[in-house]
C-alpha cells in the first residue's frame, strides 16, 4: 500500500506547480490548465486522506471521494465558462495574453 | 371574583369607537374616496352612542353588585413585559370598571355622544378637498377611544397610553384646519406644553414601581398598588435639597400632579389650553372643556389613597388649584373673543377642582368635574352655535342683542351661564358650594386664605360669564349690516343637544344633593355621588356644623348675585362705563388684556434661550460642526485623501500581480495558524 506521505507529497507538488503557472505565465489557456492542475492535486489528496481514514471499523466512509466527484463537476463547469471567456477575449482583442487586459484599474 | 366580577363586555365600550376611527382612517387612507355623508354620521354616533348604552349597561351591572367588591373587570391580554420573579414588570390590557370610572365612561360617552350629534350640523359646511369631515369625525371617534381606555384602564402604563392618546387627538383637532398656519402653531404647543406635564407623569410613574419594586411587590396595577400601598408609606429617598430625605410618597404625589397640571392646563402649564380655541368649537367642547383636560383631576381621584397620605403634595396641589382658579377667572374679565372667555373659564374650573382634590374633596372634585362637563359643554356648543350664527365672527365686541334673534341658543346659554355662576338650584352651585366646604374645613395651611379665594373667584366668575352673557346677548347690535341680516337660529341637530345639555346642567346637581338640604325634603343620604365613590376614593374627612354650612352657601349665592349685578350695571345700564374704567385703571387692564405676559415670560425665559442654544450650540456646533464636518465630512475627505494619494496605485489591473498577494496573504493565514 502506498504510504499517506507520498500521495500528499505528489499532491503539494502539483499544487506548487499549479500555482506558479497562474502565476507566471501569460497565457490565459495555461493559466486555466494550471488551475485545473491544482484543483486535481487537491482531488488526490482527498483521495488519498479518505483511503487512509474510511471512517469508523466496519463502515466504509465515501465522504472524501464525493467530494472529489463534486470538484470534477464544479471544474467542468468552471472550464466551459473560463474558455468562453478565453474565445471571446480572443475575438475583441486577437490575443490571449492576460497582460493586455488590464483596463480595470486606477 | 373571577366570575362574578369579569364581564367581557366592558372591551366593547373602548372598542367600539375605535373601531369606527379604524374604518373611517382606512375608507380615507386607502380607499380615498370621499364617503356619503350618513355613513361618516351613522358609524361615529353610532358607535359612540351604543359605547354609552354599554356603559349604562355596565353601570346597571355595578349597581347590583356588593358594596364591598363593586366593581367589573375585563383583562385582554398582557401588553407587554419584562424580568422575572421578584422585579417582574408587566403591563396588562386589561379594564376595570368601579364607580369612579363608571362616573366618567357615562360622561365621555354621554356627553361625548351628544357633541357627536352637535358636530354634524357644526361641520356640515366643511367641504374641503381633503376629507375633512370624515377625518374630523375619525379623529373624534379616536380621542373618544382614548378617554375611555384612561378611565378604565386598570393600571398605570395602561391609563398613560390613553393619557398619551387623547394628547395626539387634541393636537390633532387644534390643528384640524391646518392651512392657517396659526391653528397649526396651536396645535403644537398644546403637544409640546403637554410633553413636559407627562415628563413629570412617568418620572412618577418610574418612582412608584421602584418603590414598589423594593418592598417586593412590583405591579403598576391600582389593585396592586392599593393593596401594598401601607409597605411603601414609610419608604424615603434621599433628598437633593430641601431637608434630608423625601418620603417617596410624597415625590410620586407631586411627580403626577405635574403631569396633571399638564393635561388640565393648571399653572404653570395652563398657556396651551387658551390656545387650543383654534380648534372647531365641537372640539373645544369635547376635548377642552368637558373631558381631556379633566384627566388629571380623575387621575388624582383614581390615586386618592396616596393623595390622601401626602400632605405636602396635596397642598401644593390645592394651593396651585386655588390660584389657577383666581388668575385664570381674573383673566377671562379681559377677554374679547367669546371661545376664550370660555377657555379661560375652564381653566379656572379646573383650577377649583383641583383646590377640591388637594384639599381631600375628591367627591367634591369629582363632583364638580361632572358638573362641569354638563354646563361647560353647553357653553362652548352655545357659543358655536352663536358663532354659526354671526357667520364666524367670534369677536364678541362685534355681537350683541342677539336674544331676540336667536331665542332657543339665548335661553340654553343663560342656564349654562347661570349654572357656571352658581346659582341655586342649577348644578354649579351644590358642587362649587361643596368644593369651599372642602377648602374651608381642611388641614391645608392656609385653607381659610383658600376658601376666601375660592368665595371670591365664585364673585369673578358670576361677573365675567355674565359680562360675556349681556355682551353676546343684550344691548345694541353691533355687527355689520350684512351680518346682523343673516342671524338665523340653527337646524335641530345643533339646538337638540343644547337642550338635552341644558336639562343635565339644571338637574346635574341632584347627584350630589347635600345633606343638609336633603333634610329639608326628608331624604337620607341625599348625597348619593358620595355615597357611591366613597369606597373608591374615601370618605370625606371634614365635618362642619349645618350653622356653617347655611353661612357659606348664603356667602357663596351673595358673591354670586354682586357679579350678576355688576355685570348687568356695568354691561346693560351703563355700557359707557367699562371703557372709562379702563382708561382710569389703565395698567391692571393692560396686564389683564395681555393675561399677565405669561406667554412673553415664558418665550423669554424658556424659548428664546433653547432656541438660541439649539441653534448656536446643537445645531452650528455639534450639528453642522462636530457631525456634518467632522465625522461624515471629514471622514469622507480623509478617505478620499489617503486613497487617491496611495492606495489606489495597488489597483494594477494585473490579475497575477492580485493572485500573487492572495497567495501571499494565505500563506501568511497559514503560518499563523500553524505556529
Amino acid at each position: 500500500m502506498i504510504p499517506l506521505e507520498h500521495v500528499i507529497l505528489l499532491s503539494a507538488v502539483l499544487f506548487g506547480i499549479g500555482i506558479v503557472g497562474v502565476v507566471t505565465r501569460r497565457n490565459l489557456i495555461v493559466v486555466l490548465m494550471s488551475i485545473e492542475l491544482m484543483l486535481n492535486a487537491v482531488n488526490l489528496a482527498f483521495v488519498g486522506f479518505n483511503r487512509m481514514w474510511p471512517g469508523a471499523p466496519g463502515q466504509n466512509a465515501l465522504d472524501g471521494q464525493v467530494f472529489v466527484l463534486m470538484v470534477i463537476t464544479v471544474a467542468a463547469a468552471e472550464v466551459a465558462v473560463g474558455l468562453g471567456i478565453v474565445i471571446s477575449m480572443f475575438r475583441n482583442r486577437d490575443s490571449v495574453d492576460i497582460e493586455e487586459v488590464s483596463l480595470l484599474k486606477w | 371574583m373571577v366570575n362574578e366580577n369579569t364581564d367581557a363586555i366592558l372591551r366593547w365600550i373602548p372598542l367600539l369607537p375605535l373601531l369606527a376611527a379604524a374604518v373611517h382612517g382606512v375608507m380615507i387612507g386607502l380607499v380615498r374616496r370621499t364617503a356619503p355623508r350618513w355613513l361618516v354620521n351613522t358609524l361615529s354616533c353610532g358607535s359612540v352612542g351604543l359605547a354609552f348604552l354599554l356603559s349604562c349597561y355596565a353601570f346597571f351591572r355595578l349597581v347590583g353588585l356588593d358594596d364591598d367588591a363593586r366593581f367589573l373587570v375585563d383583562s385582554l391580554y398582557t401588553w407587554f413585559g419584562a424580568g422575572v420573579g421578584d422585579t417582574r414588570f408587566s403591563a396588562e390590557m386589561g379594564l376595570r370598571l368601579d364607580p369612579l370610572s363608571s362616573v366618567m365612561t357615562l360622561v365621555v360617552t354621554g356627553v361625548g355622544f351628544l357633541i357627536h350629534l352637535y358636530s354634524i350640523g357644526y361641520m356640515a359646511d366643511d367641504h374641503r378637498e381633503d376629507r375633512g369631515y370624515q377625518r374630523f369625525f375619525c379623529y373624534l371617534n379616536l380621542f373618544t377611544f382614548s378617554m375611555l381606555v384612561l378611565v378604565m384602564a386598570d393600571n398605570l402604563v395602561l391609563l398613560f397610553l390613553g393619557w398619551e392618546g387623547v394628547g395626539l387627538c387634541s393636537y390633532l383637532l387644534i390643528g384640524f384646519w391646518y392651512s392657517d398656519r396659526w391653528n397649526a402653531f396651536c396645535g403644537s404647543k398644546a403637544f409640546i406644553v403637554n410633553r413636559i406635564g407627562d415628563f413629570g407623569f412617568l418620572v412618577g410613574i418610574f418612582v412608584l414601581f421602584g418603590a414598589l419594586a423594593q418592598v417586593g411587590s412590583p405591579s403598576v396595577a391600582f389593585a396592586d398598588i392599593r393593596a401594598s400601598y401601607d409597605l411603601i408609606r414609610e419608604l424615603t429617598i434621599p433628598a437633593p435639597f430641601w431637608g434630608e430625605s423625601w418620603r417617596v410618597v410624597e415625590v410620586v404625589g407631586i411627580c403626577f400632579f405635574i403631569g396633571a397640571a399638564g393635561k388640565s392646563a393648571q399653572i404653570p402649564l395652563y398657556v396651551w389650553l387658551p390656545d387650543a380655541m383654534a380648534g372647531p368649537t365641537p372640539v373645544s367642547a369635547l376635548i377642552h372643556a368637558a373631558t381631556m383636560v379633566t384627566a388629571g383631576d380623575y387621575m388624582v381621584a383614581r390615586l386618592a389613597f396616596l393623595y390622601a397620605d401626602a400632605p405636602v403634595a396635596s397642598s401644593v396641589m390645592a394651593w396651585i388649584g386655588g390660584l389657577t382658579a383666581f388668575v385664570a377667572a381674573t383673566i377671562a374679565i379681559c377677554q374679547t373673543d367669546i371661545k376664550k372667555v370660555l377657555a379661560y373659564s375652564t381653566v379656572s374650573q379646573l383650577g377649583y377642582m383641583f383646590l377640591a382634590a388637594g384639599t381631600g374633596g375628591y367627591t367634591a372634585s369629582i363632583f364638580h368635574l361632572v358638573t362641569h362637563a354638563f354646563f361647560k359643554a353647553l357653553l362652548f356648543l352655545g357659543a358655536g352655535s352663536v358663532i354659526l350664527a354671526m357667520h364666524h365672527e367670534q369677536d364678541i365686541e362685534k355681537m350683541g342683542g342677539l336674544a331676540r334673534r336667536i331665542r332657543q341658543t339665548h335661553f340654553v346659554f343663560l342656564v349654562g351661564v347661570v349654572a357656571i355662576a352658581g346659582f341655586p338650584p342649577f348644578s354649579g352651585f351644590f358642587s362649587k358650594d361643596e368644593i369651599l366646604l372642602a377648602a374651608y374645613a381642611s388641614h391645608v395651611p392656609g385653607h381659610f386664605w383658600l376658601y376666601a379665594l375660592g368665595l371670591l373667584t365664585a364673585g369673578i366668575t358670576s361677573f365675567y360669564m355674565f359680562r360675556l352673557y349681556y355682551k353676546v346677548f343684550h344691548g345694541e347690535c353691533r355687527a355689520t349690516a350684512d351680518v346682523r341680516e343673516h342671524i338665523h337660529e340653527q337646524p335641530p341637530i345643533i339646538v337638540y343637544p343644547l337642550w338635552v345639555l341644558a336639562a343635565l346642567s339644571v338637574v346635574g346637581g341632584l347627584i350630589g344633593f347635600p345633606l343638609v338640604y336633603g333634610e329639608w325634603f326628608g331624604v337620607e343620604d341625599s348625597h348619593s355621588l358620595n355615597n357611591w365613590l366613597n369606597k373608591v376614593v374615601g370618605e370625606a374627612s371634614y365635618h362642619v356644623p349645618h350653622s356653617t354650612e347655611y353661612v357659606m352657601a348664603l356667602a357663596a349665592i351673595g358673591m354670586s348675585t354682586a357679579g350678576l349685578l355688576l355685570a348687568r350695571f356695568l354691561y346693560l345700564s351703563r355700557p359707557d362705563l367699562p371703557p372709562r374704567i379702563a382708561t382710569s385703571f389703565a395698567g391692571v387692564q393692560r396686564l389683564l388684556v395681555n393675561k399677565y405676559w405669561v406667554d412673553e415670560i415664558y418665550d423669554a425665559l424658556i424659548v428664546r434661550p433653547l432656541v438660541l442654544i439649539s441653534d448656536r450650540v446643537f445645531y452650528r456646533g455639534v450639528d453642522a460642526g462636530l457631525i456634518d464636518g467632522f465625522a461624515v465630512n471629514g471622514l469622507g475627505r480623509s478617505v478620499r485623501g489617503i486613497a487617491s494619494g496611495g492606495l489606489k496605485y495597488l489597483q494594477s489591473g494585473l490579475t497575477q500581480s492580485y493572485v500573487f498577494s492572495m497567495l501571499v496573504g494565505a500563506a501568511a493565514i497559514l503560518w499563523y495558524l500553524a505556529r
